[in-house]
């Protein structure tokens, strides 16, 4: 089936052959007169990482069963295509929660292994990757694998934030984390500048598992709330079974800077002074999965986010120049994230964390000017030695990707010569070796 | 917790129910020609909090197979509180026109097969007096259409059979389900291209279980369909005859 598949950021779409394997066990569907594949999960990546313009897309979404769960370790097994949700469903009640988790539910398991996803609790846990004991890959001419860190060790190290690139993931080993409960106790503190995040990140690390703040971007010393947070015992909760769902696209954007002002203003009103409550997991690591399909209030033309990560001495006046320079552009940033990244090393070749802040800043798509803008900022970020994350970026440039990440070149050798993407054609084409 | 026998267990309509019903800790039968299939899905029925799953291997088109399977099913779960048929091909309706093997063996599929399977369990259920029977069949039954009339011709009879026996099993207290799914995102349906009225089967599996736990007679889901069909039904022959559908 030819199918036109857009991104998160829905600024990049194409046009695709998909195929749908749904057997673990058969070779990966191929079609005629296609010479170019990709493994597709979720589709919650922002960029082009996920699109293959005039080739075929393994849509990985029928493959998502168990395959084992073993209750007193937390060593689960299953297929690639299976959502975190569904995995937190059988988990938390177990007590076991995913070791790591991005800002949403509805990703792969094998999109969170080819990003190499990280999140709020980085700073202990570090990335994804490091958490796969094994997992199975196939690639397109039929060949499969099992790679762990004591086999095939340079493909397990190549498809850990492998883009895909290296094969198509059919199942993975994950251990998870013990949790009490699905509760945890979080506390916000507002802050005023950036100093005091700094601060208020180093006095954290030790006591909280989870730590992030929120920022906004649009006022200047760009101040926030920081939360912070661990897992507490209790019973479980009934989460809301369905939220709401965007159904079609809005017209136009409507994220814009009258009601981004006054949103912000609401967010730092709500959280004026220090507080501590009782959340459930669900609301706490994933706001936003109560409202599906919540990209398509950017409109048609789609939004951006601009996500780096700095090094740790540079870092902290680095985010500030990338913070201030948004300030002064002026441009709508809908919505600021800062966390301080650990220095826990990643299995994998090509992670985007560096021990130091990291920054993801969304923007809706104004076109010229939203590139003039990022532009500027790359400077800032490349001065310092940081990188950009390839999940959430659909336009840097190729030699600021080489320069940043240097394990392209092998990751190019371990590549499927059968798998391409949009995203590794845009920054190595022409590049290769 | 219910015994459930559910055949065609590989499907992907069946397969979104069986999640819903392991996650309820039902205990599961399952029944289908791909044995590596079925202990997949078995496995993971099992994590997702299923009491107990079993499977076995048949070809629903080997008759002489069926009334073992449903002793040993019934054996296995220690009773059945439901019987789940599921399974079914969509023929190739031009290949069906050059050949009426073809056309007999898509009957068999999907008519003749189930209808074998209903005979001994309608009587089983009927001497125990209780117990629910449902089967998928399709809103294409509803009407006979030029792109598919061999499939629907099959659904059409299923429908009237089931009719049939929903009368003779009311008195016994055995609820017969007729399910009518419109246009759902299946390997079924894979070569197909896909508009607004798809839906995907985890999105119909709530709705399926309901009209199981409930009882219902007949039912079209997602719901909307049964008013598209009750127009398309309405039209007369003389006009539907010139539609191209
Ligand atoms: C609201 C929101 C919040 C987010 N928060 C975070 C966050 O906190 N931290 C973070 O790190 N990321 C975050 N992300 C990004 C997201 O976690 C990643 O983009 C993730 O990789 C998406 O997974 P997916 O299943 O949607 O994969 P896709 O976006 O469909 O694919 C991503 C990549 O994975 C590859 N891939 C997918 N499946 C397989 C497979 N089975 N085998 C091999 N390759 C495969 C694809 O080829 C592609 O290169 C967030 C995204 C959203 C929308
Ligand atoms: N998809 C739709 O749009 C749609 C609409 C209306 C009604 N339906 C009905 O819904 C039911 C489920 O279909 P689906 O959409 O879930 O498609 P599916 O995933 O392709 O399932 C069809 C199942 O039938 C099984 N089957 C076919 N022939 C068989 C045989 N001779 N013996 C044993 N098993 C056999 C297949 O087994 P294998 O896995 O071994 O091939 C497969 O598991 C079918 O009755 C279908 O007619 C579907």
């Amino acid at each position: 089936m030819r199918e036109i598949t857009t991104s998160w950021g829905r600024v990049t779409h194409a046009e695709h052959e998909v195929l749908r394997p749904s057997n673990r066990e058969a070779p990966l569907p191929v079609a005629a007169g296609i010479s170019r594949y990709l493994p597709r999960g979720a589709g919650r990546s922002y960029g082009d990482v996920g699109l293959n313009a005039d080739g075929a897309l393994w849509d990985m979404a029928a493959l998502d069963r168990f395959i084992g769960f073993d209750d007193v370790t937390g060593v689960v097994r299953c297929e690639a295509g299976m959502r975190l949700a569904a995995l937190l469903a059988i988990a938390v009640p177990r007590r076991w929660f995913p070791p790591v988790t991005p800002g949403t539910k509805e990703v792969t398991l094998g999109g969170a292994v080819a990003n190499d996803v990280h999140g709020k609790n980085h700073h202990v846990a570090g990335t994804f990757g490091r958490h796969v004991r094994r997992f199975a890959l196939a690639r397109a001419d039929g060949e499969r694998m099992v790679c762990a860190p004591d086999e095939n060790p340079e493909l397990f190290a190549a498809t850990i934030g492998g883009l895909g690139l290296t094969g198509a993931i059919i199942w993975i080993e994950l251990q998870l984390r013990r949790i009490p409960g699905p509760w945890l106790e979080v506390e916000t503190i507002p802050f005023g500048s950036l100093g005091e995040f700094f601060a208020l990140s180093r006095a954290s690390d030790a006591s909280h598992e989870h730590t992030v703040a929120w920022i906004d971007a649009m006022t200047p010393g760009a101040p926030g709330v920081f939360s912070r947070a661990n897992h507490v015992p209790g019973e479980d909760g009934r989460i809301r079974a369905r939220g709401l769902r965007l159904c079609a696209t809005a017209p136009f954007n409507l994220v814009r800077r009258p009601a981004l002002h006054a949103f912000h203003a609401a967010v730092r009103a709500r959280h004026a002074r220090r507080r501590t409550a009782r959340r459930h997991y669900d609301g706490f690591f994933y706001p936003l999965d109560g409202l599906a399909d919540w990209n398509r209030l950017y409109g048609p033309a789609g939004f951006f986010q601009y996500q780096c990560a700095l090094p740790a001495s540079a870092g902290p006046e680095a985010a500030r120049a990338v913070l201030d320079e948004v300030a002064r552009s002026g441009e709508c940033c809908a919505l600021g994230v800062l966390k301080m990244f650990g220095d826990l090393p990643s299995p994998g070749l090509l992670s985007f964390p560096m021990a130091g802040p990291t920054l993801a800043l969304d923007f809706p798509n104004c076109g010229a000017r939203s590139q003039a803008l990022f532009d500027r900022l790359d400077s800032i970020v490349r001065a310092a030695g940081g990188r950009l994350y390839p999940a959430k970026d659909a336009r840097m440039a190729g030699d600021f990707f080489r320069q940043s990440y240097p394990g392209w070149r092998e990751l190019a050798r371990r590549a499927d010569p059968a798998i391409s993407s949009n995203f590794w054609r845009r920054t190595t084409e022409g590049a290769q070796g | 917790m219910r015994r459930v026998l559910a055949i065609g267990a590989t499907s992907a309509i069946a397969g979104a129910v069986l999640r819903l019903m392991a996650a309820k800790g039902d205990s599961l039968y399952l029944v289908g020609r791909n044995a590596r299939q079925l202990d997949a899905i078995a496995a993971d029925l099992r994590i997702r909090g299923a009491d107990f799953v079993g499977h076995e291997t048949m070809d629903v088109n080997d008759t002489a197979a069926h009334g073992a399977m449903i002793a040993r099913a019934e054996a296995t779960l220690d009773g059945l509180d439901l019987a789940f048929i599921a399974h079914g091909t969509l023929p190739d309706q031009r290949e069906c026109e050059d050949s009426a093997e073809r056309t007999l063996a898509e009957l068999a599929t999907n008519a003749l097969s189930t209808i074998a399977l209903l005979t001994p369990l309608a009587s089983r259920f009927e001497a125990r007096r209780a117990g629910c029977i449902a089967v998928i069949t399709s809103v294409a039954g509803d009407r006979g259409r030029a792109s598919n009339y061999v499939y629907g011709a099959a659904k059409a009879a299923l429908g009237v059979f089931l009719g049939g026996l929903r009368q003779r099993l009311h008195g016994a207290g055995v609820a017969v389900v007729t399910i009518k799914p419109g246009f759902v995102d299946t390997p079924m349906t894979a070569r197909f291209s896909k508009g607004p009225l798809w839906t995907k089967p985890e999105n119909l599996a709530p709705a399926i279980l309901r009209a199981i736990e409930r009882r219902k007679d007949v039912i079209y889901v997602p719901c909307f369909w049964f008013w598209i069909m009750l127009a398309i039904r309405a039209l007369p022959e003389a006009v539907f005859k010139r539609i191209k559908l």
